[in-house]
């Protein structure tokens, strides 16, 4: 909010809404904006050559809000789309709820039609605030330009605290053109109503203290909470002190640093098995910002059976929800564990890592990235080589499927915020959208999209505005020719009847030339290296095509229903050529 | 089993909606809901029972705290109060049938607030077993029941607690505040409510 330039906020002026709210953006440090204008929001966009926002106009408003989104997750501020009325504004639906499973903060701004108008069903009218009530943290109606200050200063204020979510704010025309007293500080929302659930007792720490010290086989669940505090460096000390070793959620990777050596990665359903095994050895799980989703837990019922369970989270709501804890520590996480840390001394036991690491057993081996790829091309290859091209320090923005799976297997992220991913709500064409908004939080990252050809296709329109805003985005689509991860499943639960699973693609290097981005197909493995350094040399964006196994399988899986520790593996060798080594065990 | 909950919320379009919306989210039945002014202007109060699995009071409360509007939460759960529901009763009577109705309501202190040629309008207030039994009563013999309208359950907490300081946070216990005993000199319509909850009581 410093970055507000002195002239807007000085002295009360007389504004219009619409310029009143540019001016209340520019104040909450807003910068860009995502969006597409329309009859209702039309006095907003005319408004906007006086301020110095830039606006990024896209082909569709579902890519509006997960351009916002990806922001959001790249930088840690707040991101913002701009909709008109009625099909912007439900266009705008299916990236709110994806902020919204994914707690990130994006303030959405609706046009409306004139107040006078509401509830008529007049041209382009929709009711946006009741069809997104579930989706947002909250939303408002503004209909009078003197309360669009007050109602987009709440709107950031909701969005960023707390566990961070949505808001949106729906303005009319009328409230657009009238004319009001602006003055930014004077809308300065009110302290947030202190939450009366919000607290770590000191009973409740001093219980966790005593469960962390007296625990044998203890493993740190590290959630999206982990980057949403900042907590980074106390998850890292909480963890190297206790050589406690430390799982992540898909959100939560990034939190902790892939290469540490108390880093097991990803847990859950395409978790790697001993990840899991080692979850239902445990005799304590330190869950941080995470909420034992169903793609963590497996069947509940056989979940983690002899372990205690601390759960440090910031909203009330998620504490037993899925998983009965012992200990619950609701709060700022950072807070949280500094309050714990300094009673917490060093301790020198590798007994329980040596147990954990002996539990990867012949998991190496079955390791696709270890395998020779005998002419074929996998995408866990790709995605390796990928990895070791970008030494690892690309922000990787994935779209929903298989390649998502072996992403979060593969590249293997040290730092917080590069790789962002729709988790929650798994909304396929995600990736290119996101990237987008990636790109303008980040402009000097390299940014990596990695999609299958099934949501590549979804926003794929979005390549046009990649060059219209001459971003520098490389594309790797992940191309197998089904929507991969519907004909796994079709494969392992519905007896391989690949039902509507098989599609059909562009060729996506003519679709990038077409909007004049350069790219390449890639068949085999020995191509990979050399078109990936292609697209990083390229100086503008770059779209790979990598034609992919068709019939590859993540691995393990764990099948809906079953427990943590019931996964399937690779097949062996008798099922696989591929696999020379071990077998079932 | 039943969840009562009593919210102060802001006064301002949508909020009821919002409440309502969070419930049928939760895929948890209401069975009522009332709302009306609170002791401060601009927070209205709400007393929600809910038809919910024993032990998700906690959820709820915390996901109703979580909607911006709602100002405070207090899970009732077996906290000493009054529960007080109001229901208005008209049955079909004629001048000759009148005399037994004015005798059942006279029993369950109920009010005669309409007197039509035929039919007999009643106003009764109380715990909902009370209400529930008067229609009980008032359907067993050779009434007819026209219609009923009731208001749903209002509660308040007894003693000194007030929602202005109520901690949600607090672990409810008994010995958290005084509770006031209650016994059949205490008011009219106190003693009547030990009585009917009762169940070997023919009321």
């Amino acid at each position: 909010m410093s970055e507000m330039p002195e002239a807007a906020v000085s002295q009360p002026t007389r504004l219009t809404g619409a310029e009143i709210l540019w001016a209340t953006l520019l104040g909450e440090g807003v910068r860009e904006v995502f969006g597409y204008p329309g009859g209702a929001i039309l006095p907003v966009y005319d408004a906007l050559r006086k301020y110095p926002i830039r606006h990024i106009l896209v082909r569709h408003e579902q890519s509006a809000a997960h351009m916002a989104d990806g922001y959001a997750r790249a930088s840690g501020k707040v991101g913002v789309a701009i909709a008109t009325s009625g099909p912007g504004a439900t266009n705008l639906v299916t990236g709110i709820a994806t902020a919204m499973l994914d707690s990130v903060p994006i303030v959405c701004i609706t046009g409306q039609i004139s107040s006078k108008l509401l509830g008529t069903d007049a041209f382009q009218e929709v009711d946006i605030t009741g069809i997104t009530l579930p989706i947002t943290k909250h939303n408002y109606v503004v209909t009078r330009a003197q309360d669009i200050a007050k109602a987009v200063r709440e709107a950031f204020l909701i969005a960023r605290s707390g566990r961070p979510g949505p808001v949106l704010v729906d303005i009319t025309k009328d409230a657009q053109q009238g004319m009001a007293d602006f003055d930014f500080n004077a809308a300065e929302p009110s302290p947030h109503r202190p939450h009366p659930m919000l607290s770590a007792e000191h009973e409740a720490i001093s219980e966790a203290l005593k469960l962390i010290l007296s625990a044998k086989r203890p493993i740190i669940l590290a959630g999206h909470g982990i980057l949403e505090s900042n907590a980074m460096d106390q998850i890292r000390t909480l963890a190297e002190r206790l050589q406690i070793p430390v799982a992540s959620t898909l959100l939560g990777i990034g939190a902790f640093p892939a290469s540490h050596d108390l880093s097991l990665g990803m847990m859950g359903m395409h978790g790697e098995a001993w990840v899991n095994q080692a979850i239902q050895q445990s005799d304590l799980l330190i869950a941080c910002g995470m909420r034992f989703d169903d793609r963590v837990t497996g069947v509940l019922t056989s979940y983690a059976p002899n372990a205690k369970k601390i759960h440090i989270e910031i909203d009330p709501a998620e504490i037993n929800k899925n998983v009965k804890v012992d200990v619950a520590l609701i709060g700022d996480l950072r807070e949280i564990l500094e309050t714990l840390l300094p009673q917490i001394a060093p301790r020198r036991d590798s007994t329980w890592i040596r147990a954990v690491n002996a539990l990867k057993g012949d998991a190496a081996v079955r390791d696709i990235r270890n395998l020779p790829d005998l002419g074929h091309l996998y995408a866990a290859h790709v995605i390796h080589d990928l990895w070791r091209a970008t030494d690892g320090k690309a922000i990787v923005v994935t779209d929903v499927g298989q390649h998502q799976m072996w992403e979060a297997q593969y590249y293997k992220h040290e730092s917080p915020r590069t790789l962002i991913t729709s988790g929650g709500l798994g909304t396929m064409g995600f990736a290119l959208p996101a990237a987008i908004g990636a790109k303008f939080a980040c402009p000097d990252k390299e940014v990596w999209v990695i999609a299958g050809d099934g949501g590549f296709q979804m926003t794929a329109a979005e390549l046009s505005t990649v060059v219209q805003e001459h971003l520098n985005i490389n594309i790797a689509v992940i191309n197998n020719g089904f929507l991969g991860m519907v004909r796994q499943w079709q494969e392992f639960i519905y007896e391989r009847n690949y039902s509507c699973s098989p599609i059909l693609s562009p060729d996506f290097v003519k679709l990038g030339e077409a909007h004049g981005i350069s790219g390449t197909t890639v068949r085999t493995r020995a191509e990979v290296l050399p078109a990936v350094d292609a697209a990083r040399r390229s100086g503008g964006a770059f779209l790979i095509n990598f034609l992919v196994e068709k019939e590859d399988a993540v691995y393990p899986m764990i099948a809906p229903g079953a427990a943590l520790d019931e996964m399937i593996r690779r097949p062996s060798k008798a099922h696989n050529p591929l696999l020379e080594t071990s077998e079932e065990p | 089993m039943l969840h009562t909950f009593v919210a102060l919320v802001e006064d301002k379009p949508g909020v009821l909606t919002r409440v309502a919306s969070l419930f049928r989210r939760l895929n948890i039945n209401i069975i009522s809901l009332t709302v009306g002014h609170s002791e401060s202007p601009e927070v209205s109060r709400m007393t929600i029972v809910a038809e919910a699995p024993p032990g998700s009071g906690h959820r709820i409360k915390a996901s109703l705290f979580k909607l911006e509007n709602v100002l405070d939460i207090d899970d009732i759960g077996q906290l000493s109060c009054v529960t007080r529901e109001l229901a208005l009763i008209k049955v079909a009577a004629t001048p000759q049938t009148r005399a037994p109705i004015f005798q059942l309501a006279e029993v369950f202190r109920a009010r005669v607030v309409d007197l039509a040629p035929e039919s007999i309008m009643l106003e009764i207030t109380g715990v909902a077993s009370k209400i529930e039994g008067l229609i009980q009563v008032l359907g067993e013999g050779d009434n007819l029941i026209l219609e009923v309208s009731r208001t749903g359950r209002m509660v308040m907490r007894r003693g000194q607690h007030t929602s202005r300081v109520l901690d949600a946070m607090r672990v409810p216990s008994p010995e958290d505040e005084p509770i006031i005993p209650v016994t059949a000199e205490a008011g009219g319509d106190a003693g009547l409510e030990l009585i009917s909850g009762d169940p070997n009581h023919p009321l």
